[in-house]
């Protein structure tokens, strides 16, 4: 009897335990602005209406990335440095480059407050946990229809329309 | 009947037209001749050459980049970025209308491509060889 005792109580520790974890993680939820330690990507990450000139500039060598992926400070720092864009030259008129720029700080992550402006979105933590081991396997990464981990489209057929909803995710075989 | 017809491919036309005209419209032979007149102020400018053209298309500058890295050495053939994989579509107005129609997109282009590729802006000379090396290439 005693012993059944003991293992009941173990019972309500382990629930006492996962509500607790789960009531922790909601409450982590609600405050968007904690998670991801403070880098964590917009809602939505592309506006409802987008700019002519940032699809057709940004598209001209890789996706036109969703302006929410990043917080204003990190695309204004991007913009600043398209002499040496990666390793491009990736210029623009300084109109064009206003235009630009005026667009993605406008519609940049809502809810980033930590003081961190990463220059590339696989350098952000929200990148980092949703596409870390325990979420991708490696040999993905090394599938040559990936290529990179700049190439959001090899597993999100939308990311072009700023769509990486979980359930559209297709990994290349 | 005919007239029926016509119409709605008038209005299409029209359309599509609209939707790919660059802001200053121009004919390759345009962009090439307006290419011609700078490089004329060089002392013993003697011409463009496609094959000379060809030959700076696809050797390397120094740098890591030839321009056949992305866009392969048929410029009637697509191409991909060489970090990206972003198709890149064919270079030749033979197999590509809308290319060398936009005097800017075409200034654009020749001033980021030559950056990475030569670390330098490319010469007027340099850049007529290599447009008339484009305009030469059949599909």
């Amino acid at each position: 009897m005693p012993k059944c005792k003991h293992k009941s109580g173990g019972v309500l520790a382990v629930v006492a335990i996962v509500l607790g974890v789960a009531a922790s993680a909601a409450q982590a939820d609600d405050r968007h602005d904690r998670k991801y330690g403070g880098e964590n990507r917009g809602k939505p990450v592309q506006p409802a209406q987008t700019n002519a000139k940032w699809r057709q500039e940004c598209a001209s060598c890789h996706i036109a990335y969703a302006p929410g992926l990043l917080p204003a400070e990190s695309w204004r720092k991007v913009m600043a440095g398209l002499d040496k864009h990666f390793g491009s030259d990736a210029t623009l008129t300084t109109q064009e480059n206003k235009e630009i720029t005026d667009f993605l700080v406008i519609h940049a992550s809502n809810r980033w407050s930590a003081p961190t402006a990463p220059l590339t979105i696989t350098g952000t933590a929200w990148f980092k946990r949703k596409h870390d081991d325990g979420e991708i396997a490696p040999a993905i990464w090394k599938n040559p229809l990936v290529k990179s981990p700049a190439n959001c489209g090899a597993c999100h057929p939308q990311a072009e329309n700023g769509d990486f909803e979980e359930h559209d995710i297709r990994m290349p075989r | 009947m005919s007239r029926l017809i016509s119409i709605p491919g008038i209005l299409f036309a029209a359309f599509a037209g609209l939707a790919v005209q660059p802001a200053v419209a121009e004919t390759p032979s345009q962009v090439l001749a307006s290419v011609e007149s700078a490089a004329k102020a060089a002392p013993g400018f003697k011409g463009f050459s496609a094959v000379r053209g060809e030959q700076f298309f696809t050797t390397t500058h120094g740098n890591d980049w030839s321009c056949t890295s992305c866009h392969t050495d048929n410029p009637a053939a697509a191409g991909k970025h060489a970090k990206t994989n972003k198709v890149i579509q064919p270079l030749a107005p033979s197999a590509n209308p809308e290319r060398l129609t936009d005097p800017a997109k075409v200034a654009k282009w020749f001033k980021r491509n030559c950056n990475d590729v030569l670390g330098r802006v490319c010469t007027p000379q340099e850049q007529g060889d290599v447009l008339s090396f484009l305009l030469a290439t059949q599909k």
